[in-house]
């Protein structure tokens, strides 16, 4: 296969995972309105009642509503992850996986080539948030707009992959909404997102120590201290390490020697 | 790659080649020491009841997973050996209908065709020519939601040979189809078989699909039980028709799995 070929079908599964993005106007409203409600409703309650200290990368006071924006950010990416996997897991169902997977090129290619193109997704629902947020007054340094760029790739990656995972384990699309409500929340609520970690270990230390094993938090803090133009290393260390661990327990799952896939993807009769 | 006498005594190559494959799920066998060849230009029947191995079979050979005993080449080339690569003469049409019904046919072919690593143009010339010859080129731009079975099966079809593969694979390609569009379907895919020079592997459960002149595997409870041309089993088994000699090579069970 050529390097033609596999530029063409990377191109083409990015190009049917927009197409199908852009049909489904309902999913980027709903992943704009979800932070959204965050931002403006929990914030402004909790903007009075939380102050936040100087702690890095901040280098000042800041409001709560910036405070909660990279978590937010990463939790579009989360559900875009999650979404990403329920569309694979719906693939398998209604059959158009086969397709994908019967292409004569390498099975981690398509499964990489299929995670960038949700991590593409997902950037478009990230930067139209921030659009939306910069107007509700939430102003970051314009630089780490684009700073925080390859952190976005990288966390996307890492949820996507996750999700990926996810739907290699997942039997049947009914049991989906389970999985993200076992998956979804309690990321997102045991990190850093809501809350900076010392005062979560004031508040409780076993919540503390499970926010530490997170790898939600460590996204949330890649993208917060990007955004500021910084590298937080520990966190690049753990979304980097997620990444490589998820994708290749999902390139493990969905390979036809070794995967489980066989008693998904298997056969309906015959 | 071997080379076996064809029907015309000619000295033919074939394009898929399954040798000793046998598998499991868990400790059922789903199939067990399967071994047959296809040959370009014909097509292959494999006929047999639901549950007996057909649909296991397709899967080993598009590598959906992989058969962990036995051998399968695709125009001489082993899927274990070669790997994904060993997929690229394939064209395939599953039982299950695998069209993205949010998108248009244009969109459906286009991605395949990217799958296939056909640039645009061709893409698009090839993609008219195959709906063209499925009578579905006015069609190509509608979603494919909107498209009824058949024309959804056309279309299907039209993609497995958009990229000129040498060998054909229908799992029941014509399920849920009323019979007009079966019938056309059935004419269309042998026509084709030679005009390209295509090998096609046609499983199926309704002998009218199978002409006498094609080739014939009958497969059940994971073996196949019989082989030849589909007129030589008849005639062996001396049966009136397809339908007789498939009761009694499969022991009386077509009346229930087995349509005519």
């Amino acid at each position: 296969m050529s390097t033609m070929h596999y530029a063409r079908a990377f191109v083409g599964i990015v190009w049917r995972e927009l197409l199908r993005f852009l049909q489904q106007r309902e999913r980027f409203l709903a992943a704009l309105v979800r932070p959204l409600i965050w931002l403006i409703i929990f914030a402004a309650g909790f903007r009075a009642a939380l102050g936040i200290s100087i702690i890095p990368p901040y280098q000042t006071y800041i409001t709560y509503d910036v405070y909660i924006t990279p978590g937010l950010l990463a939790m579009i990416q989360l559900f875009q992850g999650m979404q990403s996997s329920l569309s694979m897991v719906y693939d398998r169902e209604m059959g158009s996986m086969r397709v994908l997977l019967t292409t004569p090129l390498p099975r981690w290619f398509l499964l990489v080539a299929r995670l960038f193109a949700g991590v593409i997704v997902s950037l478009f629902q990230v930067y139209a948030f921030v659009l939306v947020a910069y107007f509700c007054g939430v102003e970051l340094p314009p630089l780490g707009y684009l700073a925080a760029l390859p952190a976005l790739i990288l966390t996307g990656m890492m949820f996507g992959s996750l999700g990926m995972l996810l739907s290699s384990t997942i039997k049947q699309l009914e049991n989906f909404a389970g999985i993200m409500n076992f998956v979804i929340f309690p990321m997102f609520f045991a990190s850093s997102a809501l809350y900076p970690l010392w005062k979560m270990r004031e508040g409780s230390l076993w919540l503390y120590q499970i926010c530490l094993y997170n790898p939600f938090t460590w996204a949330v803090e890649l993208i917060r201290f990007a955004f500021y133009l910084e590298i937080n290393w520990t966190a690049l260390g753990v979304v980097t390490g997620c990444t490589v661990l998820f994708l290749a327990l999902s390139v493990w799952a969905y390979d036809p020697s070794f995967g489980i896939q066989q008693r998904k993807v298997g056969v309906a009769a015959g | 790659m071997q080379k076996q006498a064809g029907k015309n005594g000619s000295s033919e190559t074939p394009v898929l080649t399954v040798e000793n494959v046998s598998y499991w799920y868990g400790t059922k066998q789903a199939l067990d020491d399967v071994s047959f060849k296809v040959f370009p230009g014909r097509v292959t029947a494999l006929l047999g009841p639901n549950g007996a191995g057909k649909s296991t079979l397709f899967s080993l050979i598009t590598r959906l997973f992989d058969a962990p005993e036995g051998r399968i080449e695709i125009c001489g080339k082993s899927a274990a050996q070669w790997g994904a690569k060993a997929l690229a003469p394939l064209g395939v049409v599953f039982q299950q209908p695998t069209l993205d019904l949010d998108l248009t046919v244009k969109q459906n072919l286009r991605y395949f065709a990217a799958l296939r690593g056909l640039n645009r143009k061709d893409a698009d010339r090839r993609m008219l020519a195959a709906l063209n010859a499925l009578d579905m080129a006015e069609r190509i731009g509608e979603r494919v939601r909107a498209l009824n079975g058949g024309h959804r099966r056309r279309v299907e079809i039209a993609r497995g040979l958009l990229h000129d593969p040498k060998l054909l694979l229908l799992d029941e390609p014509t399920i849920g189809l009323d019979d007009p569009t079966r019938r056309a379907i059935v004419r269309h895919v042998h026509a084709l078989a030679k005009s390209e020079n295509i090998g096609v592997l046609w499983a199926t459960h309704l002998f009218d699909e199978v002409e006498p002149d094609d080739a014939l595997l009958v497969i059940d409870r994971g073996k196949i039980v019989a082989r030849g041309d589909a007129k030589d089993v008849v005639a062996e088994t001396g049966a009136r028709d397809l339908g007789g000699a498939f009761r009694l090579l499969i022991g009386g069970e077509a009346d229930e799995d087995v349509a005519a």
